[in-house]
Order: C-alpha cells, then structure tokens, then sequence
C-alpha cells in the first residue's frame, strides 16, 4: 500500500555518452524522479566542467531580468499562458543568446536617445521660458533709466555726469535654478559681489520633468545684471557652484522675439521626434513581453540542466559521463524509457546504460503522494523525515488529525465556515493556484486546502454530537426530558433540577439518539456535567490514539528483522498501557453503564457512584481501606481488588523487561558471534574476519544504519528509552485533556459572544431594533470569524498537531531520515518566482 | 436505566458499512490503500464518539438544573410528564 512505508529506493549508476547527456538529463528533469548524487564534491564552482554554459545562462538571466523591468516600468501586461516549454537543444541556446542580445541593445539604445531627447527640450523649454519672463525684467530696466534721466534734470549737472555713464554699461546674465536654491543663491550673490549685482526672478508655473530621474521639479528663471568684467567672471562661477544653467539672451527685444519663435519649433519637432520613439520603445516591449515568460522558463530549464550535468564525472575515455542518482524501485522502466527517447532526441547512437549499486549508504525516504495526500504528508515531515522504509503515520493522521480537531473545535456551525471555505478553495483550486498570489499565509491556507475540508466536516459532525450550533443546541429528535412539576412546586422554588430517576417522571428513560441532549444548552449545570464527559472522552481516545501508535510499532519491528523486539519492547509497552491506562477507560465504562438515578440498589444510586479518579490513585497506591458512604459499597464489581492489584503488579514487573530486555538480548547475540569467530578461527578461514569481529566493531559505522554497538549504549538507550516511556504515559494521557479543555474554551467563547452581543441586538423593540441588529449582527459575524473560526481554528490545529507529533509519534517514530528531492523542473519552477 | 434499540441499531449500522462494507467496493488504483484506511478509521472513530455520547446519557446520574421561568416555558411548549 502507498503511504504505509516510504519506496524502495535504489542506487544506480548512469553512463550517458557526452552528446546524449544534455538530452537524457532534461528528459529526467521532466519526469523529476531521479535524485542526483554529487560525484566531484571538492570541486569547486569555477572549475566545473559546464561552468562556461552556466555562465553564459547567468548572462541571458540578467538580460531578461533588464527586460523584465522596462516592462514592467511601462505597465506593459505580461501574458502568463502558464505553458511549458521543453528545454530548448543546446544549439537553441546561441539563437536564443542572441536575440536577447540584440533586444538589451535596442533598448538601451532606445533609452539612451531618449534621454538625449529629453535632455534637449528641457534646455529648450527653460530657454522659452527665460525669453518670456525677461522681457519684464528688461522694461523694467527702461523705466529705471527713465526715472534716472527725470533726475538728472533736478540733480546739478556735474554730479549726474558721473552717474549717467553707468546704465549703459550694465552687462547682464540670465538663466533658470531650482527654486529651492534661490534664496541661498541671492544671498551668495550679494555677499561675494559687495551688493553691486542686480537680480531679478520669476516663478516658472509648470513643472518640469528631468531627464535623469524622470521627476517633475520647478524652476525659477532669473536674471543677474552687473557692471564689469570681474563680477561677471564672479556671478558666472557662482551660478555654477549652484547648478543653475546660463543661457545666452540678446539684448534687443526684436532678436529676443526672433529666438523665441525659433525655440518654438524647435520644441515642437523635438516633441514629435521624443512621441515616435517612446512609441517605437513601447512596441519593442511589448513584443517581448509576449514570450518573456517562455525564456525564462527555456533559460531557468538549461540552467538547471547544466548545474546537474556538472555534478556528474567524466570518464577516463573522455566520452562519457557517469552519474549516481537515487530512483524508485518501481520506477525504473520509466527511467529508462526516457533515457531512450532522450538518446534518440540527440541524435545518438548509443544507448545509455542504467546499473544498480549495491550500497550500504541509507537512502533518502520518498513517499509519493498526491494533491490530496500531500498536504498530511507535509505535516508528519514538518516534524522529522520518515526513515527510510519505516511506517509512516501521514495515511493515518488524513483521519486523526482532522477528528481529534473536530473534538477541539466541535461547533457545527463554525465547522459549516470552514468547510464552505474550504470548499471553495478546492473547487477553485486551478484557477487559484494558476493567480500566482505572493502573500505567505495564502500559500499555506491554500496548500492545506484538503486538511481545512476535512477539519470542517469533522467539526459539523462533533457539533452535532456536542449540540453545539454557534453556541446554540438544537432539537432534532425532541429531548428526553419533560418537566413533571406542578405550577405551584415551580412558583415556589427559584430553580428546580429535573432528577432523571423513573419516579419523578421527568427523563423519558432512553436518552437522546444522537448527541447531547438539548436541554443540557438550557441548564445551569450544564458545564459540571459536560465537564465529566469530556474529560471521559478526551482520556479515552487518548488511551486509543497512544495504543494504536504502540501498535504501529509492530511493523517496524517485523520490516527491519527485529521480531525479538516484538518480545521485548511492544508486548511491555501495550501491557502496560492497558493495565493501567486501559483499565482507567474501562472503569469508566462500567460507571456509565453501572449506575443510574433511582436505582433500587441503593449501591447502584447516584451517591453511591465512585469516582473514578480516586478509584484508579488508590489502585495505584495500594489503598483500599477506605471507609464507603453509607449504602454503598466500595467497589463496582466483584473481584475488583485482586484484579486491580494483579494488574498494578504485573505492570510493574513489565518495567524491567522493558529496560533490560533488549541489552541482554544484545549480549547474547555478541556471545554467539563471538563464539562463532572463534570457530572460524580455529578452522583457519579468512585472517580479515579476525580483525572485525574479535572485539566488538566500534568504528565502522556501515553496518546496517544507526545501531550502537557497544553493550553499554544499547543500555543506556534502552533506560532512556524506558523511562521516556513510563513518565510519558503518564503525562501524555494526562496531555491528551486538552481535547476537553480547548472544547470547553470554545464553546463557552462562543457563548459570551451570543449572549453579550446577538442576544442583545435581538432583544430591541420597535423598528429601530431593525437597524440596531443589522449592525449588531455585523459585529456578531466579524468576531465570530476572527476569534471563533481563525483563532480557536488556529489555537486546535496547533494542539492536534502537539498531540500527534508529541504524544503519538513518540510511541513508534523515528523520524531520521532526509527527503527525497529529485531533479524536477516543476519543483524548481515553482521554487523560482518566489525567490524573485 | 435504558437504551433504546433503535438508536443504537441505526448508527452502528451505518457506520458499520461505511467502515466494514465500503472498503470492499474501493475502486482498484494506486489509492485503493489510503482510501480503505480512512474509511475504516473515520467509521471507528466517529462510532466511539457517538457512543460515548450515548452511554453517558443512558444511565444519567444527575438531571438538568434549570431556572422556573425556563421550566415553565418548557412545560407550555414541550408538554409535561411522561407518565401517561
């Protein structure tokens, strides 16, 4: 049966001749069962015989990642047909080398020009805006020599001969700064040129873009007019300290509206020259956004091809290669079909060759499992690898870890979320799965998809045992219990408990047919009652998940040649277990069945009952003196003593043998392969055997896996083992508890929430109570879902999980082993776009 | 002190072929063997619980304690006493 035990893997070994190697390993990376060893470990990366491919598939990576983000950078789409290409010949690989070549150089080429482009009508726009804003600044240098030709009239004639000469002398420099800088500019200016420079500035409304970065800045034109040569050397260089771009701007207003005309066409050619070649750039994009994902799926598959073909050897001749790799057993006609349909694809002649090895190295532990099986698989592995060939629990965690959530979770209407939830994702799963979403708790919500089905439809089933529907119960086959009381006995007394003796009439005397009855939803005592039974049912599955696991071991004892341990190891693990922890479930089976309301034994009446807790400590202690109530009797059944302390004896004694079985057997088997080296020495065969076999083989760690192999680590194993043993059965039943106590929590959470919140809403009059419960029942929902559904859901599978890795693997699981990881381009597929 | 017959008969039954009949008519494939083991374990697993339930309730030790208001609603809706 699949799934019982991991497959039997072989060692073999491959010669593949060079020219068909290439073919052979990508119709093995299709296939993805063959596990590749590496044969030149102490070889590094750069001397690898492949190392050049490699490289040159790193080159074409890099130039498709460049791709990528134009294209990305423009919102082009990128079209995922989710095809898979097969991995291209290695003489594809040149066509396909250059042609990304050719598309890196068009579009850096592209951009290059561009930035030129922009660079350009930057200039040229700054330039219009300049001649615009200086022609202000130009009347008002009219008006000023104006103003100073009115004065000159007033002022006496020698003084303004000297102050006439200065207007006309003004040189002037005019350009554009950021505005961010202008203020310190001026103050610059002003402090460097002694206050003997003019500027003037205006804001440039729009915005405009740089062509380096791409981002909008603004910009103030300015205009410097100074007198001299040395200040105008002075305002050039601090006008370059603070990047602000000169132009040249004539001094007539006719010139000035000459070159403004100009720079308009210019910018207009510019304009359409900059259109056409982010058109052209756009097209080339999107043709390559057309089958980029094609080439890196081509490209990631030669890669990969290329890194597996450089962990094989190249033999003496030079003309093959050998490789070593893990398969499946039953897998090995598959093999080497594709072997065969990859020769003939390359064209050669001859056929590869695929030899088993014999080795004594532990193979890797494969389970094949499929989109259902999966999920469950994962789990056991999460908390250690299967060694190889040992039973594995995934095929009975697909049952008990679902049923031992539901116990946690049991509300069949939370359940009826999660399985609609659930539902859904499976029903969905390809065009899901196809969507590619990034957000890590969607991939593991979604790939437990199986898991969360079964979690639910569990849970609906446990609701219904429990009477749980979002807290409330319902009445499905009509309740067991009738009130028998007179109207004045029920005025008179604030509560009453309807005693389900035959008397009093209350309890129909058959309890109700499937579940807990409904009324236990209405009583006061509800939780002292459910109290007693779910903490019954949580010991008594636990007692039955534990023992099933015990028994699990049997298998593995059978598979690797130990029967003896069958002997030793099981039957003193399960007789312990039931004598005591059994026997602690029976009892509780002979108080539900033994004693009932109104028995007419007096010993049989409910005060009569014992508990069973004391019970079982005074078993284990020995004590059985106690003094019984009145009416009652001490024990529940005849014989009751003796059995008990038969079986607290005999579980004691079963330690021992527990501890000491296996070392002795141990000893002995070293006697009788001690003696039996003896013989052969005194027969004369083979001097080797003498060496190995004359004292105990220490070192050699071949011999069939991890068994120690000295008398005293077998010992101290086993005392580990025991007393792991012993305590855990004790603590790990006790452990099994949190069954009854996370049930508790969540019902009585989803209680509190029906009380303080629905309840309340529903409790309105008049229209307005209408609207108040639409929000209410809003609020209501979104705490359900998120405390009851998430959290609770969150908080159970996190304790299932405790259980089964902790208290039910440790009974028969070794976990040792290391996971089979074929070369497959699927699994390195999907890898990929996650690391990206 | 009682169990009714019908109760017990009609779950166990159904559980009973679910765990010991269905296996059989498990079509042949590669996941004849898992599917056999769930149906098996869930119809063990799902019986216990169910009668687990049922046995706690067959021979109650003590009744449900409830307020009079509740009780008197009960008595109008559900109807009173089982004694004829």
């Amino acid at each position: 049966m699949p799934l019982f035990r991991s497959e039997e893997m072989t060692l073999c070994q491959l010669f593949l001749q060079s020219e068909a190697a290439y073919a052979c390993v990508a119709e093995l990376g299709e296939l993805g069962l063959a596990q590749f060893r590496d044969l030149n470990p102490d070889v590094s990366a750069f001397q690898r015989k492949f190392v050049n491919e490699v490289r040159r598939c790193d080159e074409m990576e890099r130039k498709l990642r460049y791709l990528e983000k134009e294209i990305k950078r423009d919102d082009i789409p990128i079209l995922d047909t989710g095809e898979n290409p097969e991995a291209p010949q290695p003489r594809e690989m040149i066509d396909l080398e250059a042609a990304f070549e050719k598309l890196e150089n068009e579009l850096r080429e592209v951009n290059q020009n561009s930035e030129a482009l922009k660079k350009n009508f930057l200039e040229l726009t700054e330039l219009k805006h300049i001649l615009r804003k200086t022609q202000t600044f130009f009347d008002e240098r009219e008006s000023l020599m104006e103003t100073e030709s009115m004065t000159r009239a007033l002022i006496p004639e020698d003084v303004t001969s000297r102050q006439v000469v200065a207007p006309h002398n003004l040189g002037f420099v005019a350009g554009v700064i950021l505005r961010e800088r202008l203020p310190a500019f001026e103050r610059m200016l002003w402090r460097a040129c002694r206050g003997n420079v003019f500027l003037r500035q205006a804001e440039i409304d729009a915005a405009l873009e740089d062509p380096v970065t791409g981002d909008q800045v603004y910009k103030s034109v300015f205009i410097i007019f100074f007198q001299g040569d040395q200040l105008k050397t002075r305002v050039k260089k601090i006008c370059e300290g603070f990047r602000a771009t000169l132009y040249p701007c004539p001094e007539t207003p006719a010139e000035r509206r000459e070159m403004a005309i100009g720079v308009m066409t210019r910018i207009e050619d510019l304009n359409t020259v900059l259109g056409q070649t982010q058109d052209h750039r756009h097209r080339v994009l999107v043709a390559a956004a057309k089958n980029i994902k094609n080439w890196f799926v081509k490209v990631r598959k030669i890669k990969s091809i290329y890194h597996t073909l450089n962990l094989f050897n190249l033999d003496v001749t030079q003309k093959c290669l050998i490789a070593e790799c893990w398969i499946p057993v039953t897998d090995m006609e598959t093999i080497q079909m594709s072997l065969r349909r990859g020769t003939e694809r390359s064209g050669s002649s001859v056929p590869p060759i695929l030899n088993r090895m014999m080795t004594r190295e532990v193979p890797p532990t494969y389970n094949r499992t499929n989109k259902f099986t999966a999920g469950f698989q994962n789990l056991v592995d999460a908390y250690g690898v299967a060694t190889y060939r040992e039973v594995n629990p995934a095929s009975f965690t697909i049952v008990s870890f679902p049923f031992l959530f539901s116990m946690m979770f049991g509300d069949a209407g939370h359940g009826l979320l999660m399985t609609l939830f659930a539902l859904w994702m499976v029903i969905k799963e390809k065009p899901l799965a196809a969507k590619k979403i990034q957000s890590e708790i969607w991939v593991i919500c979604f790939a437990g998809r199986y898991i969360m089905l079964l979690m639910g439809v569990f849970s609906i089933y446990a609701g219904f045992i429990y009477n749980d529907v979002f807290s409330k119960g319902v009445n499905i086959f009509g309740s067991g219990y009738k009130v028998n009381l007179t109207d004045e006995e029920l005025k008179h007394h604030h509560s009453a408990m309807l005693v389900p003796d035959e008397a009093n009439g209350h309890y129909r005397q058959t309890p109700y047919p499937f579940g807990v009855d409904p009324i236990w939803m209405m009583a006061e005592n509800k939780i002292p009652y459910l109290n007693a039974y779910k903490m019954k049912i949580s010991i008594i599955f636990g007692v039955v998940h534990m023992g099933f696991g015990v028994i699990l071991g049997i298998w593995n004892h059978r598979y690797f040649g130990r029967s003896m341990n069958i002997l030793v190891e099981f039957i003193p693990q399960i007789i312990f277990l039931v004598f005591l922890f059994g026997y602690l479930c029976i009892l509780m089976f002979i108080k539900w069945t033994k004693y009932y309301a109104g028995a007419e034994d007096q010993t049989l009446t409910p005060g009569c009952a014992p508990s069973i807790l004391i019970t079982f400590i005074g078993m284990v202690l020995f004590k059985y003196d106690t003094v019984p109530l009145d009416g009652c009797d001490n024990y529940m059944y005849p014989g009751q003593v003796t059995l008990q302390k038969v079986m607290i004896i005999v579980a004691v004694l079963v330690v021992p043998i527990l501890l000491f079985g296996k070392p002795i057997l141990f000893k002995i088997e070293m006697n009788k392969s001690k003696n039996h080296a003896a013989l052969h020495n005194q027969n004369g065969t083979a001097e080797g055997e003498d060496v190995e076999v004359a004292g105990v083989p220490q070192t050699d760690g071949h011999e069939g896996g991890d068994e120690p192999h000295e008398f005293s680590d077998v010992m101290i194993h086993q005392a580990i083992h025991t007393i792991e043993y012993v305590l855990g059965s004790v603590s790990h039943t006790a452990s099994y508890l949190r069954l009854w106590a996370l049930s508790l929590a969540h019902s009585q959470l989803s209680e509190v929430l029906w009380l303080m919140v629905l309840r309340k809403g529903l409790m309105f009059q008049d229209w307005y109570g209408g609207v108040l419960l639409y929000f209410i029942f809003a609020a209501w929902a979104a705490l359900t879902v998120s405390i009851l559904v998430l959290m609770e859901g969150l908080s159970a599978f996190l304790h299932t999980l405790r259980l089964h890795w902790v208290e039910f693997q440790s009974k028969f699981y070794a976990g040792a082993g290391y996971l089979f990881v074929p070369f497959s381009f699927e699994n390195i597929m999907e890898v990929q776009p996650g690391e990206e | 002190m009682g169990a009714s017959a019908i109760p017990i008969i009609v779950v166990t039954a159904f559980w009973f072929v679910v765990g010991a009949i269905l296996p059989w008519f498990v079509p042949k494939g590669p996941n004849r063997g898992v599917t056999q083991t769930v149906l098996v374990m869930t119809a063990c697993s799902c019986w216990l619980f169910w009668l687990c339930c049922y046995l706690m309730q067959m021979n109650p030790l003590i009744g449900p304690e409830m307020s009079n208001h509740t009780l008197l609603v009960m008595k109008q809706e559900w109807g009173s006493s089982w004694k004829a």
